[in-house]
């Protein structure tokens, strides 16, 4: 019996790590959220997350299947791409949003280019600015208390998220002239109330979009992360850091220098988008300066966009234009090669 | 600086060294024809100075060097020329071979003599034993040894560095040398610093193997010059220009040599071979070969004469497993698959390994999904995904900007890519690919 030896280009042996390890292990690192998102807002939050997770299977199926190309829904990537879109979704949304959502986010994000691995930009976040251009009022409106909790974090208002509150007050402290001593008082108020909620904001017990509330939860997913060496550090830390030091200078209301940065870092969607969005491979560099500026530049465009911007929060615009940016940075920050001048 | 000496990136493969690594060095009876390719060396191949029905000694002499960077071949049994004509080789073609049929008597040439003050013979008698005793240098490179030790006088060498490293998994053939040969290896050294005229050489050895390190550093107890440096177990430390950084943090400049930093490095085997050159002007007819993996019924370290065909061995060791997959002549990572067994060992072959289906990764391809990790763990700092995507579309001169012939072709960025991307097979084209351009433009110059 004549043996057959397989040929191939070294290496013959291979690490057993996989793209589908990855993208897994990515769902699982986001499940405490997830679990969070249904105690603090109900079952209504379970059914978003499943259909944003069955439209961007579907659409990515139907899309191969046009195509006529190999279905790659089982490598996970899909999966990752739905459950991120869920999290940056309000908790009353009707269900028809978060799959038209997906939907776009997988053709126009991802199919449109190619399938995994050529997008340029977050598909998630492409989702999410579409309904966030196409739908404002629905992507704009919070009106579930979380459970055990308010939805500002606060108990002098009721009725707005914690970064929409600061955005109010801050516009009414830094023009004192155009406003109410009343106003003034009750806007001073409730941004040193906002400044102590630190345990409100850490926990998840206050209002704003499914994933994004609870800090807690995600960085016991993302510590989970780093551990399996899946995300790094350089990005989310620079993107925190520039966001820490960026609002503690410009982001007080008394001046520089006055600002809480402990409470921008916990507030809006950063830690979801630090850990989980901006740290994409896809769509962010490969290089080591590549990646410090582009956590760098991320810091800079949200801390615009919430103290300057119309917005009360930048996190998801930052991270889909630093994203533009990654081809330019890879290009020009190659490491200097061993033993090169 | 942090007081770890190593190298930037790297990876951990399995090391499963443990086949094999308990196994004393065995002889393996001479086969019934050798076949003996006159190219087993980087340089141009020896002409053959015999002819069709000659009968030959072991040790002489039966191609001769064409060029200064070329080395002599020499007969590795006694017997009759069989014939002079092209045979496969382990790298993949067919090329001009000797073979000979044994006579089993192994009737040696009579100049193969123990000389017992060779230490006085002059730097250059010294040169030319080691060049006549065709040493190439025996990690794999085969590069000519006689040429290495002439660097010019306009780059000093100041460090000798022994490499005892063996990175690569599976391997344990200069593990057991430095373990059975530790004295003799030494006297090797004695001679290349005496060639040279250096007064420092480390022996750089990995941590995985303590008892080797434990021998070495009780032989070099006493000598000032000659030191033992344990490093840390890390593919591919046994690298020429990872082996130097580690050892003295001196980076070989990018095209340069390892003389532009005033190191040079040799192979325990090599060292070997060019003790017994000088000592005794024994040619270099034999080596250790380790026959392993998951393919080989029961794996072991051979003695074998040079032109032993992989069968041989392998049948020694038992023969095949049920589920024998894959020859490589060399370690997993930067080895070269065969497609048959009737190969022979040449001067540079180190292993030949016999991995199963599971370990012989043969899955496709995925797309890059840029996560970086070939980026992070590449020795030399390059971008190899970047490098590979160019080649596959043609644009070898982008690819060469980003440090295509800087790639040591080592297999760290494909075994950690999760796509499992064939990155060293395009980076391997596209240097092929470049090498064809540059000959075509100098042509039309």
């Amino acid at each position: 019996m004549e043996r057959i030896f397989y040929i191939s280009s070294s290496p013959h042996i291979k690490d057993t790590d996989s793209i589908p390890k990855i993208m897994y292990s990515v769902v699982i690192a986001l499940v405490p959220a997830g679990a969070g998102a249904i105690y603090f807002f109900g079952i209504h939050a379970l059914w978003i997350i499943l259909v944003s997770i069955a439209s961007a299977l579907l659409t990515e199926s139907l899309f191969q299947l046009i195509l006529k190309r190999p279905n790659t829904i089982a490598d996970g990537s899909a999966i990752v791409t739905g459950i991120l879109l869920a999290y940056n979704l309000p908790s009353e949304v009707p269900l028809w949003l978060p799959a038209v959502g997906a939907f776009f986010g997988i053709a126009v994000g991802k199919m449109a280019f190619g399938g995994l691995g050529y997008n340029p930009m977050n598909p998630a976040l492409i989702g999410r600015a579409f309904l966030m251009a196409s739908w404002p009022v629905y992507m704009t409106v919070f009106k579930t208390i979380p459970r055990a909790g308010t939805l500002s974090g606060i108990d002098a208002i009721t009725n707005a998220t914690p970064l929409n509150v600061f955005k109010h007050a801050r516009e009414i402290l830094t023009h004192t002239p155009e406003h109410t001593t009343e106003q003034i008082t009750r806007a001073a108020q409730a941004v040193s109330q906002l400044y102590s909620s630190h345990g409100a904001l850490f926990f998840g017990r206050v209002g704003g979009c499914l994933g994004e509330t609870s800090a807690i939860l995600l960085l016991i997913g993302a510590a989970f992360l780093m551990y399996k060496r899946i995300i790094g550090w350089k990005i989310p830390f620079t993107y925190v850091g520039t966001v820490a030091l960026l609002t503690w200078i410009f982001g007080g209301t008394d001046g520089l220098f006055t600002g809480n940065a402990l409470f921008h870092i916990l507030s809006g969607g950063l830690i979801l988008g630090a850990f989980f969005m901006a740290t994409d491979m896809v769509t962010t560099p490969v290089t080591f300066k590549g990646r410090l500026i582009f956590g760098t530049g991320c810091g800079i465009i949200t801390v615009i966009i919430r103290l300057w911007g119309g917005y009360p929060e930048g996190v998801s615009y930052s991270i889909l234009l630093m994203n533009l940016t990654t081809p330019l940075l890879d290009k020009y920050t190659k490491p200097k090669v061993f033993g090169g001048k | 600086m942090f007081g770890r000496k190593t190298f930037h990136g790297g990876a951990h493969p399995p090391e499963e060294k443990h086949w094999s690594e308990h196994k004393p060095i065995e002889e393996l009876p001479h086969p019934e024809e050798v076949i003996i390719p006159l190219q087993q060396h980087i340089g141009a191949p020896a002409e053959p100075i015999v002819q069709k029905g000659d009968t030959v000694k072991t040790g002489q002499q039966i191609g001769k060097a064409t060029k200064f960077v070329s080395l002599p071949v020499h007969a590795s049994i006694s017997g009759t020329v069989k014939a002079i004509e092209p045979r496969p080789h382990p790298l993949g073609t067919n090329l001009l071979s000797v073979v000979i049929e044994n006579d089993g008597q192994d009737t040696w040439v009579d100049n193969v003599t123990p000389l017992t003050d060779y230490m006085k013979l002059s730097p250059e008698e010294m040169k030319k034993r080691i060049l006549n005793a065709g040493i190439a240098g025996m990690g794999g490179a085969a590069f000519p040894a006689h040429v290495k030790l002439s660097p010019p006088s306009e780059k000093p060498i100041d460090t000798l560095i022994i490499n005892g490293v063996e990175c690569e998994p599976f391997l344990t053939a200069d593990h057991r040398l430095m373990l059975e040969k530790s004295d003799d290896i030494l006297k090797g050294i004695k001679i290349i610093m005496k060639i040279l005229n250096v007064h420092r050489a480390i022996i750089g050895i990995e941590k995985n193997k303590p008892d080797a390190i434990k021998l070495f550093r009780k032989k070099t107890a006493r000598k000032k010059q000659i030191s033992v440096l344990p490093l840390t177990v890390k593919y591919p430390q046994g690298a020429e220009k990872q082996l130097i950084k580690a050892a003295t943090g001196r980076e070989v400049p990018s095209g340069g040599l390892p003389m532009d930093v005033g190191c040079l490095v040799h192979n325990v085997g090599t060292t070997l071979a060019i003790f017994e050159a000088v000592s005794s002007n024994k040619p270099l007819i034999e080596r250790v070969v380790t026959v392993t993996g998951p393919g080989i019924k029961s794996p072991k370290n051979l003695r074998v004469r040079i032109g032993t065909p992989f069968q041989k061995l392998i049948e020694f060791c038992g023969g095949y497993t049920d589920s024998a997959a894959k020859i490589i002549n060399g370690g997993p990572m930067m080895g070269i698959s065969q497609l048959t067994d009737r190969v022979p060992v040449i001067k540079g072959t180190s292993g030949i390994l016999v991995l199963d289906k599971k370990r012989a990764y043969l899955k496709p391809e995925g797309p890059c999904i840029s996560c970086a990790r070939c980026v992070d763990f590449c020795p030399m700092k390059l971008v190899p995904s970047r490098i590979a995507t160019l080649i596959e579309h043609q644009r070898i001169d982008e690819a060469h900007n980003m440090g295509l012939l800087d790639c040591i072709e080592c297999g760290t960025c494909a075994f950690v890519c999760p796509a499992k991307r064939n990155l060293v097979h395009y980076i391997k084209l596209g240097k092929a690919l470049w090498n064809e351009q540059e000959s075509k433009t100098k042509q039309v110059a």
